[in-house]
């Protein structure tokens, strides 16, 4: 049968299958898995059908979970189900596995196999998931690549429905599911003859039904659990030939066929590598290629893993086979080996031959899995005492277990082209290479492959694009090596000075770069190592101005279509007339439905690439003196951690770092992103000091902590650099001092936000405000200069100024700075004043989610230290548990104090009566008390130190190894809505009914933000997300109510949008509120479809509108006689409409669904007004 | 009986009364119940390129913004891969009221580039639109434009149009030309049946406590009925083209003065958007009947241009001196000389 042939990804490749052949598909969102719950939800949306005709049921759940009980329910009452899920969310799911195995019901989760976090959350692909689960009781069918993921989906669920067994299908994360690739499409047809109707109706007649009702689920004794747990044996030992029955009838539908051990190789191999996943692909192209060179060499591919049928894995096995290498992409600490080398063990054992049989570890994360390092691995079986417990692709120079090899060893076809793409997150640069390789792969008779890597920053990130194209199918999933490149192109200039961009590129090459400057001047302005590189490697080099095609074409910083053509123009893949027509096809496709304009501006800019093209004729000399160089990663003045450690990963070259570098606890230290000079902003705010009035409104919003205040006295601006603006203070509590508002260019990423919010305008031109945004290159060293030296000005004494005022607040030194969040993020600034206020003695717990990807993620930390070393502590457990997780710091941190404050009397004769009178009494409501106690602990330290040996000297150890305790700690939980609203509610609950003294922080951006805009429980009526594509029918859940049910919560709404004094009151009272509070705080994000330039003016109208209505509701004004609730933001004055009109997420609805739309804004307007009754009552105490 | 008949671009019509261009032709039921209240023809709400423009490269840049950046959010809102973007929320109203209204549906369009103009005119047509009006606006700030380069791209225009659609055609102007009559010679000439007088454009305030430049959108009153009334009675007999008066027609005598100046129809929108659209047409249709009868007239037709600047006594009433006499008369009661360059000076553009 033969079928259609088109490029797409693992993930997609998977979902359409599982759709298909599914009636309840229950969701939720994690990478790398979400597409697929993504996809099924569109699916649902545009109303296809599954393979019986109707539409299934896509239900998004609260959790992983969740996911999986609701998918047990509908199991038990007879639907096809599927899920999609990844590391943490599968193991949330293993409570359930184990019942819906043990209760022999068919369904099939398919798994984009991730890391779990361990020592660090990991998003990237490897086996440690799915081999956590392996004792559900569930079968595993591995997949290698994309077309194999689109093919074993099928099997799976034709073989669960036979065999009654679950099936876990799994492929490795974002390597197969995010790989794009051409593949042979499953036909309906074919689909069709592999389900038996029969077996569908076999299902349906266990469910549960109350016209045949049964008992499932029961609770069994000693006496029979045992047996009827062996009772399910016969149903495992038939799933192999089940399994491989489908693959066979498989196999008569599309020629493809699969065994549940494939071998490649030497017929008469003597050394044979096993494994699993995309790994696989690459082991089996290496054993055939050493092989055709005469190595006995070959690869044993296993797909299915569970039930694990040793027979016919040693039949696989050819019987010359001397030594066998399990390879595991998993680790299990402190076993005897990884899961499968110890199946292998056992199954050779068993077996009548011997060979030998070593197991490795390999590719955890993503880790690189090269031929390189399959020839290693042969190569190491060809020893005669090979290392029996070893690992691949790093360098373990602390346990000795890595095997070298040799990256220069390669396998590809000649035939094969190379190309590695360097572009600017959201530049369009990844869009226009998945375009070309569909172009490639769909419209020529080349087989084409492409895989994108993103860096860890949501803004300003680097991507590289690899794609490859050939007359062979490519089955290569590991990125294009150095100097392998035939094609290298730079879409964004300013890597040059930063990123070896041309590492890749080979010999003989092309490069293309995007840059402002012509042909006759760019030679002189790129770096010296850049052009020394071109020459050696004497590469063509070609140039364009694509930033000024995309502006006169209306493309505005999107290069893409600029780019794309340049490369099919100088690739020659397509003769260029056709290239050019497959191009503006293309464009038609992805952007007809978003009107012509669009579609017309990209195909202007198609058009007028070619006459700005030109190929640059290396000069005979370079500039002399040399001209530019490369920066270095940091700065010199690095710690040496820094410049050890974290350079190397800011560099790109984390891979090559030792074992022995790495923090062995996942412990690192904080204050690092200082040293991460990204240089991203176009454009920078620069001061007016004439007009400003020192508000410090700037900021107070600036999600980057880049815009700084500073109130100094006179002499200390000795040996500022020429141009350091300052002007008088207008503080009064700090009279006669001069202040400085200070941007730090290099840090800066030009989200004017601090712009759009000052206050001030010009009186001769109003267009001007106290702060103008200003182009940064020609600023950068004059004002980095400025920078460094208004850092070592000194802070304000924080006991000498009210910190009730938003300009007095801002002269707190910011200890959350830099971060890689969106530029413009609406979160950060609320994360930037906890800091400010209290993180000199923070500990903070953060849930998973976008914070603690910018907060977290390395290679540095925005999190920081101030000139005492004192700031922020903060972990992230999971995302579940984050309230639970920040509770117990609370527990640990108030037992702690409550010994030592029990020993405090004890030692009184040490330490002396006053001093521990004045420890246990003192007042530390205020920053001066706290400095007051600061000071008391120190004298306590010393005379603990100086206290002679005796009787009492294990309690002198005691209290001096928790002494710091005795300073108020802030407990501050924090996350974002998935994890408040959603699956962190239950611990959630739990802590707001636990009366202890934590600072809750739900960053509120009303969708799962990091994994992509998925719908939460928060998000409000009428918007459009992933998972509730139609428009959300469902109001938005309201936190606070629940919370103050209560009655001891403190409970507050902010949007410093709106009100930034109440924002500032809010996270005071709560912080001083000596029980649980809870502050909500709206913060605008990029997922809303949103103008980020505009997100203080978005939450602005949300307000007004009464979407989002401020309050705080204190428990303590109770004991005042006061109602607790006080409303802050004034009745809905606008109509909702107001405030969607610049919500893209509600215009989807708007465009796609008018009349839903108003539907559901109308009793969006009817809902907003009674909530504000409803406050308004309680804040009469109603 | 009276006769309130008249005619408009070819088409007969039942009464005078118009309803012109507003958000009201959103809802087919309301112009329904205008249609029973004797309103004789709907004009719809104006098609604008510049919005299907903007809005088509919002959606782009909506689906495209932050998207491939970050490797758990290669982007962030759903696609739903189909969108009211372009024309045809509008086309689907035309088809709509036109199942739902037995009278003329005249489709308003505002284009901004020459294929723009062409391509939806012909949409509005294939919809079934029984005239259209070009609803032409487009105020200068380039130095270099000339009022003549200016004129001759709306007599272009209207000539590329017409060539394209075979419907009645009537032009939307705005008061702020040199010479009216030539230009409006110019229009007919290059096939324009019909003018339609005056554009309102939007006018925008200054707030002084934030100095922005904010929207003021006002509805009109019956004082802003004096100056398309006088062009039309200028024009009325000049160019043989038929005129229909807006602005300013709130009441029954805002009828009567519009059709003695000649025009064809009277067309409203500010006084249907205070009140009850169909009471307001109903009352005035009332009225007017009342008034004729009491005035012993037996037809519309009998009236229409029956005080047109050609047919009255006095005809230098209309020109010159009838300006200087007003404001001899206001500066006689004292104040000062308003500045009458104030408002020409305030157009801004519309972006």
């Amino acid at each position: 049968m033969s079928s259609e042939q088109i490029t797409l990804d693992g993930n997609e490749a998977v979902a359409r299958v599982a759709y298909m052949l599914s009636e309840v598909v229950a969701i939720y969102p994690i990478t790398p898995s979400t597409p697929m719950g993504e996809s099924s939800d569109a699916y649902a949306a545009a109303g296809k059908p599954n393979l019986w005709g109707t539409v299934p049921s896509v239900y998004e759940m609260q959790s992983e979970g969740g996911a999986a009980g609701a998918l047990h329910g509908a199991m038990q009452t007879g639907a096809l189900t599927t899920t999609f899920t990844a590391s943490q969310g599968l193991l949330l799911m293993i409570p359930n596995m184990y019942k819906i195995a043990g209760e022999l019901t068919p369904t099939v989760f398919h798994i984009a196999a991730r890391s779990l976090a361990a020592q660090g959350l990991s998003i990237f692909g490897d086996h440690s998931d799915v081999m956590s689960v392996r004792g559900t009781g569930f079968a595993m069918l591995a997949a290698n690549s994309v077309q194999e993921a689109h093919d074993l989906s099928l099997v799976a669920h034709a073989a669960a429905l036979e065999s009654r067994v679950p099936f876990l299908h799994f492929f490795d994360g974002f390597r197969t599911s995010h790989e794009v690739n051409k593949i042979s499409v499953l036909e309906t047809e074919t689909i069709r003859a592999m389900i038996d109707d029969e077996l569908v109706h076999a299902h349906r007649s266990r469910a549960l039904n109350p016209d045949r009702p049964v008992l499932r689920g029961t609770a069994q004794n000693p006496d029979v659990y045992f047996q009827a747990r062996e009772s399910v044996n016969p149903f495992y030992a038939a799933c192999p030939g089940i399994v491989q029955k489908a693959m066979d009838r498989f196999a008569g539908l599309t020629g493809r066929q699969y065994r549940i051990f494939d071998y490649v190789g030497a017929p008469d191999a003597e050394r044979v590598i096993v494994l699993m996943g995309s790994g696989g692909e690459t082991a089996a192209e290496t054993a055939r290629f050493l092989a055709d060179q005469g190595e006995k060499v070959g690869v044993v591919l296993v797909r299915l893993y569970r039930p694990f049928d040793s027979a016919a894995l040693m039949a696989a096995l050819p019987s010359t086979v001397r030594a066998i290498a399990a390879l595991d992409r998993t680790k299990e600490p402190g076993s005897a080996g990884e899961p499968l080398f110890l199946d292998i063990v056992s199954a050779v054992t068993e077996s009548q031959i011997s060979p030998t049989v070593i197991g490795g570890r390999y590719g955890l994360s993503s880790k690189e899995f090269t031929p390189a390092m399959v020839k290693a691995v042969f190569d190491e079986l060809g020893k005669d005492q090979p290392t029996t417990r070893f690992t691949i692709g790093i360098n373990d120079d602390v346990s000795g277990t890595s095997l070298s090899y040799d990256p220069s060893f390669n396998i590809e076809a000649g035939e094969t082209v190379r190309c590695v793409f360097w572009g600017l997150g959201a530049d369009g640069t990844v869009g226009a290479n998945k375009s070309s390789i569909k172009i490639i792969g769909e419209e020529t008779d080349n087989n084409a492959q492409g895989y994108f890597v993103y860096d860890s920053k949501k803004s300003g990130s680097t991507t590289t694009s690899h794609l490859r194209f050939g007359p062979h199918p490519i089955h290569a999933p590991y990125l294009i090596g150095a100097g392998e490149a035939n094609f290298v192109a730079c879409h964004q200039f300013a890597f040059l000075e930063r990123v070896d961009v041309l590492s890749y590129a080979r010999p003989g090459g092309i490069f293309l770069l995007n840059t402002p400057f012509g042909p006759d001047q760019v030679w002189g302005q790129i770096p010296a190592e850049v052009r020394a590189t071109i020459r050696a490697k004497n590469l063509r080099f070609y140039i364009i101005d694509a930033a000024a095609v995309a502006q006169s074409t209306g493309m505005g910083s999107r290069i893409n279509t600029v780019m794309q053509t340049c490369f099919f123009a100088i690739s020659g893949v397509l003769p260029r007339e056709d290239a050019i027509a497959a191009i503006k096809d293309s464009i038609k496709k992805t952007y007809g439905k978003r009107g012509d304009t669009v579609v017309a501006r990209n195909f202007m800019a198609v058009d007028q690439t070619l006459a700005n093209l030109y190929e640059v004729a290396i000069p005979a000399a370079d500039p002399s003196p040399n001209g530019l160089h490369m920066r270095p990663t940091v700065p010199d003045a690095a710690p040496a951690f820094v410049k050890d450690v974290l350079a190397p990963m800011i560099a790109g070259h984390g891979d090559d770092l030792p074992v022995s570098k790495m923090p062995f606890d996942g412990t690192y230290p904080t204050g690092t992103a200082q040293w991460e000079k990204r240089n991203i902003a176009l454009e920078i705010p620069v001061w007016d000091e004439k007009i400003c009035i020192q508000c410090g409104k700037c900021a107070f919003v600036c999600p980057h902590a880049v815009i700084r205040p500073k109130v100094y006295p006179a002499e200390a601006l000795e040996g500022a650099p020429e141009g350091f603006k300052s002007v008088s203070a207008r503080f009064k509590e700090l009279p006669g001092q001069l202040y400085t508002l200070q941007v730090s260019p290099e840090d800066c990423t030009g989200c004017t936000l601090c712009v759009e919010v000052c206050p001030v305008k010009d009186k001769t031109q109003v267009g001007r405000k106290a702060i103008n945004m200003a182009p940064q290159p020609p600023l950068r060293v004059a004002e980095s200069a400025n920078w460094d030296f208004f850092l070592s000005l000194p802070e304000v004494d924080r006991t000498q100024i009210g910190l009730g005022s938003i300009k007095n607040s801002q002269l707190l030194q910011p200890l959350f700075e830099f971060s890689g969040a969106c530029s413009g993020c609406g979160e950060t600034p609320y994360v930037k004043l906890v800091s400010q206020l209290y993180g000199d003695r923070a500990v903070i717990a953060n849930a998973t989610g976008c914070s603690s990807i910018y907060g977290g993620n390395l290679p540095t930390t925005p999190w920081s230290v101030n000139k005492d070393g004192r700031g922020p502590t903060w972990s992230n457990s999971l995302f579940e548990d984050n309230a639970e997780f920040g509770l117990g710091m609370r527990l640990s941190i108030d037992k702690q104090e409550e010994y030592a404050r029990e020993l405090l009397p004890k030692l009184a004769d040490i330490i002396g009566a006053d001093l521990v009178d004045a420890l246990l009494n003192a007042d530390q409501a205020s920053e001066a008390g706290i400095a007051a106690q600061r000071e008391r602990v120190d004298a306590l330290k010393v005379r603990l130190d100086a206290a002679p040996a005796g009787p009492k000297s294990p309690l002198v150890k005691d209290l001096l190894a928790m002494i710091d305790v005795l300073v108020k700690r802030s407990v501050w939980i924090m996350g974002g809505d998935g994890w408040a609203y959603d699956i962190g509610y239950g611990g959630l609950d739990h802590v707001l009914a636990s009366g202890r003294n934590v600072n809750i922080l739900v960053l509120d951006t009303e969708v799962y933000s990091n994994t992509g805009g998925q719908a939460s429980k928060s998000t409000p009526l009428a918007a459009v997300a992933k998972f509730a594509a139609k428009g959300k029918g469902r109001p938005k859940k309201d936190l606070g109510l629940i919370a103050m049910a209560y009655g001891d919560v403190y409970v507050a709404r902010i949007a410093m949008g709106y009100d930034d004094v109440q924002t500032l009151r809010a996270i005071q009272e709560a912080e001083a509120y000596p029980g649980v509070s809870l502050v909500i705080a709206y913060s605008h994000c990029i997922a809303h479809g949103i103008d980020m330039t505009r997100g203080l003016d978005q939450q602005k109208l949300a307000v007004q509108s009464g979407m989002w209505t401020l309050y705080r509701y204190n428990p303590d004004l109770i004991d005042q006689g006061k109602p607790a609730m006080v409303i802050d933001s004034k009745p809905p004055s606008i109509s909702p409409e107001k405030y969607i009109a610049g919500e893209g997420r509600f215009q989807m609805l708007v465009h796609s669904d008018p009349t839903r739309s108003a539907a559901l804004m109308a009793q969006a307007a009817t809902n907003n007004h009674e909530h504000h009754l409803r406050l308004e009552q309680l804040a009469k105490g109603e | 009986m009276i006769d309130l008949s008249t005619s408009y671009l070819g088409m007969p019509l039942k009464t005078p009364i118009v309803a012109s261009a507003s958000p009201l032709s959103h809802h087919p039921d309301v112009i329904q119940r205008l249609e029973e209240a004797g309103a004789s023809a709907v004009v719809m709400y104006s098609l604008f390129e510049e919005q299907i423009i903007r809005s088509s490269l919002e959606l782009d840049y909506l689906l495209t913004h932050g998207a491939e950046s970050f490797a758990e959010a290669l982007n962030y809102l759903p696609d739903h891969g189909k969108y009211n973007v372009g024309p045809e929320r509008y086309i689907e109203q035309i088809h709509e009221l036109k199942r739902k209204v037995h009278i003329p549906v005249i489709g308003s369009l505002n284009g901004v580039s020459p294929g723009g103009w062409i391509h939806y005119a012909r949409l509005i047509e294939e919809a079934g639109a029984d005239a259209l009006e070009l609803n032409i606006y487009n105020i200068p700030t380039d130095p270099n434009i000339t009022g003549a380069d200016l004129e001759q791209g709306y007599v272009d225009l209207v000539r590329n149009v017409r060539a394209e659609i075979k419907i009645p055609l009537a032009i939307k102007l705005s008061p702020y030309f040199s010479s009216l009559p030539n230009l409006a010679w110019r229009l007919m000439e290059a096939g324009a049946q019909g003018l339609v007088l005056f554009n309102r454009f939007y006018q925008p305030d200054f707030d002084l406590e934030s100095l922005e430049v904010v929207p003021n959108l006002q509805l009109s009153t019956s004082n802003d009925l004096r100056l398309p009334l006088r062009w039309v009675a200028l024009l009325y007999g000049r160019v043989p083209v038929d005129l229909a008066l807006t602005s300013g027609v709130h009441t029954a005598n805002d009828v009567l003065k519009a059709m003695m100046a000649g025009a064809k129809v009277a067309m409203m929108a500010s006084a249907l958007l205070k009140g009850k659209p169909d009471e307001v047409v109903r009352a005035m249709l009332m009225e007017l009947q009342t008034w004729m009868t009491e005035h012993e007239y037996e037809s519309i037709t009998q009236m229409q241009g029956s005080m047109a600047q050609r047919a009255v006594a006095e005809p230098s009433t209309y020109e010159r001196a009838n300006y200087m006499k007003v404001l001899g008369s206001y500066q006689d009661a004292g104040p000062t000389i308003p500045d009458v360059t104030l408002q020409a000076g305030m157009l801004y553009p519309v972006d």
